[in-house]
């Protein structure tokens, strides 16, 4: 671990000042591991672990969740439990107890990639080095990208909290070095990887992220079912946030996120399309999935994960539309 | 009930002794050790290359910064031993030389070793060492080298890497019903919850190190070939192991590392290896490629079985895994044949991991088994038991026991095993495909030399002292018992004292031998204390003579046979002494030579296969053994337990995944390393048939440490194929594997088309 500064931030007004030139201090949860091997070696940490960010408030604009509260208080918060089922089922469904209770809600966004040549210094990784190249192309590639990949990086984000609150429409609040705020929606925190693998998200230096808003209304139907080898404290093969609702017969508000395919929580907008306003049926919800998948690419070890991302697709929405429950209004 | 009847220890549930230690924090790990001094810290800096040469190596940055005392490289280390000299030593024992020269042997191999005032100190500054590579081209895998291919020198666990009894050839081209499959085992490493860790000081030039290591007297023969010392001036420590499994049998990088660096700071360095550290500088199981061929007459009984292993061997390391070592002794065939190939690579450590040969042996032998009853339209119980063999086929030897059958008939009773010829995919429960498998389990059962020595005291407490180790096992608490059943007395006066080079020898903990061995010294040395207690006393008072040693007991500070009585410290004043020792050394009798001996055991698995994931959970486990007689049945229990549990990660979980390409280990931690987790253990059944071999050792007991693993991972496998339809040609199996078996089954459903 290189040597580093470490200031303990008072306030999100102080965290930021202090942040742009460092790394912000979470739970530490997968930042001080990549810190003791190296991968990540930040001059400074700020730590905004102490900052008054743990509230969770219910209001009318929706849930107003502090970036510091705990993965396990968030999936354990009885209005989560309530409104957002499948944001608890998702957060309750990563890592382990110990992890989540250190994990926070800001970290979960912002923790990097599982990749295994991401780890090993001694191989090529664009995401890690930049042009030094990606040898997961031709290297053990099971847990990687089938949607939006590039050349330079096959990497996928390996959070199930982000994949949660992409399918929910959440907004990620964040405060800036100059004092400014701004609002980004969940699903487009993260970004493709482009020729630029090594910049995970949207973020700029020294920007925090302050609080995350659910929103009021969510749909009434939801469901998160992570694919995994074994059967707790792995990460997802393949994984399927899907909310909606049933209105006279009909699809409506179809949102389906899916995760452990991509370098970001992938919305399947293509899938959500073709189901919108239409009656649930085995055809329909199969011609979605292959209208999702119809460009996915596999690379080898992971290519099974297409056919059974359409399987987990097509299970879900039949599930979740023969499901007698919906959350209360 | 008499005193003496109360005191049957043997066999009774004890909790651990060591437990309270334990859980509270007490008990003194390796790397928990404090000496007088303050230990310097070691920290490992790898290999980034598979083979090749060290071009340069600049330690400047690193010797420069903050609380670095010292950075060992081939430039500076210490002159030691030629890696794997004295050849006689055996693999344990030999040269185990580190940083020898600028030629990198594997992937992660120690290039230099940085020492400083605390461990981040010495994890940053490893971190500065720059080093330049000449690559070269390395062989890292078996099957793209197989022209390479040699038969290995040795085999552990099997006499000759090749034999042929019978004729295969015409046996198996007269048989009417075949099976020809091949099948890959992956890497694996132990993982063991503790990391290889080692505390090395030096005092008047001679060495103490406290270390993780099963067996004692082998890794004092390491430092001493390794360092060119007396193994006399070698102590070794190791009181407590955090899990072994094999990969503490011998001594590793660290321990090398950290003698070397504290000889040269004249202070105690300690290395506890990282995680990742570990899957390149702890030993690991390697992977094989497994060519089976088994055929059977119409009827269903076995006329030819032959199994053919390839797999790597660690350049300059001996160990070759005995993958068809068991098709010698399971079930009865006009011919059997085995061959092993090895082919020399530049990876690390290949050793001893988790019932080296049956573990792998039994997960592709038995599924072939399997295989072949289902072809012969037979139930795989009954087919299993038309094959019992009477003798062992391949040695003709008889069996010392040979309860398998008892463990399958019981085994199925209690599972509710429905009978008939596997029909895959014909049971559901909702959304998941259920399926029932069935394996047999056999584990060789080896004594091997130990010794013991045993000091009762005048207050009547009992102290044992010996080399060995107890890895987690319970041996701690079984030597108590056997020796205090042996005189008689409670438990809670017997003190039990392990793991330091400075007692009597013995064979250490490895390959199920460690109980039945040190158990019946402990109980040798014990019985010539009874027979001296016996003999002092009756020159005391005659009437002591000629009475049964076996009715003696101790209470406090006296000793007792029948009505009569008499103080322990009046029989050593009479008679001269302070206390009642005695010494045992015992070796494996004739009927180790001359007779077949195994541990046995049948597994029941139930799996649900999710009919639209093809994921594959486990949802009863069961397993019906004999290992002679249990010596607790608590320790015992967990033991099996464990062995299980690892039987699902050999079924299911764990591999080791090697990128070929530069024959570096991937999956280097315990999120991407997958040991089975509580939540992969179902219900759980553990049944142990009562059994005393009368030929294993005078305790009649047998190993049973890594007898729960044989035919776990099997049995899982043939519960897939039951449910699926799919046959596992490659562990550990996975989604992909049988998605497209659950995807044929499930075909007109929605998710399938």
């Amino acid at each position: 671990m290189k040597p580093f500064d470490y200031v303990r931030a008072g306030s999100a007004q102080e965290a930021v000042r202090a942040g742009a030139e460092g790394r912000f201090l979470g739970g530490g949860t997968n930042l001080v591991d990549l810190m003791k091997l190296e991968i990540e070696r930040p001059d400074k940490l700020v730590d905004v672990s102490r900052l008054a960010t743990e509230e969770i408030e219910d209001g009318d604009d929706g849930l107003l969740v502090g970036a510091g509260v705990s993965n396990s208080a968030l999936a354990g918060h009885p209005l989560v439990r309530e409104r957002y089922p499948l944001l608890s089922t998702a957060l309750l469904s990563g890592a382990t107890q110990q992890l989540r209770n250190k994990a926070t809600v800001g970290g979960n966004f912002l923790q990097r990639t599982r990749c295994q040549y991401f780890y090993d210094v001694f191989r090529a990784c664009n995401k890690r080095e930049p042009g030094s190249g990606c040898d997961a192309l031709d290297g053990i590639n099971r847990f990687h990208a089938i949607l939006g990949a590039s050349e330079h990086c096959i990497a996928v984000h390996p959070s199930d909290m982000a994949v949660a609150m992409a399918a929910l429409d959440a907004t990620v609040e964040t405060l800036k070095p100059d004092g400014s705020t701004r609002s980004i929606p969940a699903r487009s925190l993260h970004r493709l990887p482009g020729d630029t693998p090594h910049i995970d998200h949207v973020l700029e230096a020294g920007e925090l992220i302050t609080h995350v808003v659910l929103p009021a209304s969510p749909p009434k139907r939801q469901l998160y079912r992570k694919v995994r080898d074994r059967s707790s404290y792995a990460f997802a093969v393949v994984s399927i946030a899907l909310a909606l609702d049933l209105q006279d017969g009909r699809l409506a508000n179809v949102s389906i996120a899916l995760g452990g395919v991509a370098h970001k929580p992938w919305r399947a907008e293509r899938a959500e399309g073709i189901l919108e306003d239409s009656r649930p049926d085995a055809e329909l919800f199969a011609n979605a999935a292959d209208a999702e998948l119809a460009h996915a690419v596999g690379h080898g070890h992971n290519d099974f994960k297409i056919d059974l991302s359409r399987r987990l697709i097509v299970a879900a929405l039949r599930d979740l539309s023969e499901s007698k429950r919906e959350i209360a209004a | 009930m008499n005193q003496q009847d109360s005191r049957k220890w043997i066999g009774q549930p004890l909790d651990r002794v060591d437990g309270p230690a334990k859980v509270t924090g007490q008990a003194t790990y390796a790397a928990d050790y404090r000496g007088n001094s303050p230990a310097a810290i070691g920290f490992i800096v790898e290999a980034g290359i598979g083979k090749g040469r060290i071009v340069s190596i600049d330690t400047r940055a690193a010797e420069a910064s903050d609380g670095v005392l010292l950075v060992l490289t081939h430039q500076n280390a210490p002159e030691q031993a030629p890696f794997g000299s004295h050849d006689d030593a055996g693999r344990f024992g030999q040269s185990h030389a580190v940083l020898e020269n600028e030629n990198v042997k594997y992937h992660g191999a120690p290039v230099a070793f940085v020492v400083a005032e605390t461990l981040e100190q010495a994890r940053h500054a490893a971190h500065l060492v720059s080093v330049r590579y000449d690559q070269q081209p390395g062989v890292f895998d078996a099957e793209a080298h197989e022209d390479k291919a040699t038969k290995p020198d040795s085999l552990d666990g099997a006499d000759q890497a090749d034999k042929e009894v019978g004729h295969f050839e015409p046996a198996f081209e007269k048989s009417a019903v075949t099976v020809e499959a091949e099948y890959h085992t992956p890497s694996q490493h132990a993982s063991a919850m503790e990391p290889h860790a080692t505390v090395a000081e030096w005092s008047d030039g001679k060495l103490t190190v406290h270390m993780a290591v099963q067996i004692i007297a082998d890794a004092r023969k390491g430092f001493a070939n390794t360092l060119k010392i007396e193994p006399g001036d070698v102590r070794i420590v190791s009181p407590f192991i955090g899990g072994g499994f094999g990969s503490k049998l011998g001594i590793h990088n660290e321990a090398i590392l950290a003698a070397l660096a504290a000889r040269e700071l004249d202070r105690p360095v300690r290395v506890a290896q990282t995680r990742r550290n570990l899957f390149a500088n702890g030993p690991h199981r390697t992977a094989h490629r497994h060519r089976l061929k088994l055929g059977a007459d119409a009827d269903g009984r076995l006329q030819a079985v032959s199994h053919d292993s390839l797999a790597v061997m660690s350049r300059g390391y001996p160990f070759a895994e005995a993958a068809g070592g068991l098709t010698q002794s399971s079930y009865a065939a006009e011919a059997i044949r085995m061959s092993h190939r090895i082919v020399e690579a530049n990876v690390p450590k290949v050793d001893s991991m988790r019932a080296p040969g049956e573990a792998i042996g039994t997960l592709v032998f038995e599924s072939a088994i399997d295989e072949l009853a289902e072809r012969c339209g037979i139930d795989p119980i009954e087919f299993r038991l038309l094959n019992e063999p009477e003798t062992e086929p391949g040695s003709g030897k008889s069996f010392s026991t040979r309860p398998l059958a008892r463990c399958l008939r019981e085994g199925a009773a209690k599972f509710g095993w429905q009978s008939g010829v596997v029909r895959p995919g014909m049971k559901r429960d909702g959304r998941w495909l259920i399926g029932h498998g069935v394996a047999a389990a056999i584990r060789p059962n080896n004594i091997e030399p130990a010794g013991a020595e045993a000091s009762l005291a005048r207050d009547g407490r009992l102290t044992l002292s010996l080399d060995m180790t107890d890895i987690g096992t319970g041996t701690y608490t079984i030597l108590g018992q056997i020796a205090a059943e042996t005189l008689g007395m409670d438990t809670g006066a017997v003190e039990v004292r392990l793991g330091d080079s400075d007692f009597v020898e013995t064979c250490g903990s490895g390959g199920s031998f460690g109980a039945g061995s040190t158990g019946t010294a402990v109980q040798q040395a014990c019985d010539s204390i009874r027979t001296d207690i016996l003999a002092r006393a009756a020159r005391i008072d005659p009437d002591w003579s000629g009475v049964n040693s076996a009715d003696l007991t101790i209470d406090g500070d006296r000793v007792s046979v029948g009505d009569r009585s008499l103080a322990l410290g009046d029989i050593l004043d009479a008679v001269g002494g302070e206390a009642f020792r005695a010494k045992s050394h015992i070796k494996p009798g004739d009927a180790h030579k001359t007779m077949a001996q195994y541990s046995y055991g049948a597994l029941f698995a139930e799996v649900g296969v999710d009919a639209d994931t093809a994921e594959i959970r486990l949802r009863r486990l069961l397993g019906v053994f004999d290992a002679g007689r249990i010596l607790n049945h608590k320790t015992a229990h967990s033991q099996l337990m464990g062995g299980m549990i690892f039987g699902i990660g050999a079924g299911l979980l764990e591999e080791s995944l090697m990128d070929m390409r530069y024959g570096a280990f991937m999956n280097r931690d315990l999120a991407e390393y997958h040991i089975a987790v509580n939540r992969d253990v179902p219900r759980l059944e553990v049944h142990m048939l009562e059994g005393f071999d009368e030929h294993s050792n005078p305790l009649g007991s047998k190993g049973i440490g890594e007898l729960g693993i044989c035919g776990t991972g099997p049995a899982i496998a043939n519960a897939v194929y039951d449910a699926t339809g799919h046959r596992a040609r490659k562990f550990p199996i996975h989604i992909e594997d049988v998605l497209p078996a659950v995807a044929r089954l499930t075909k007109g459903n929605a998710a399938s088309r």
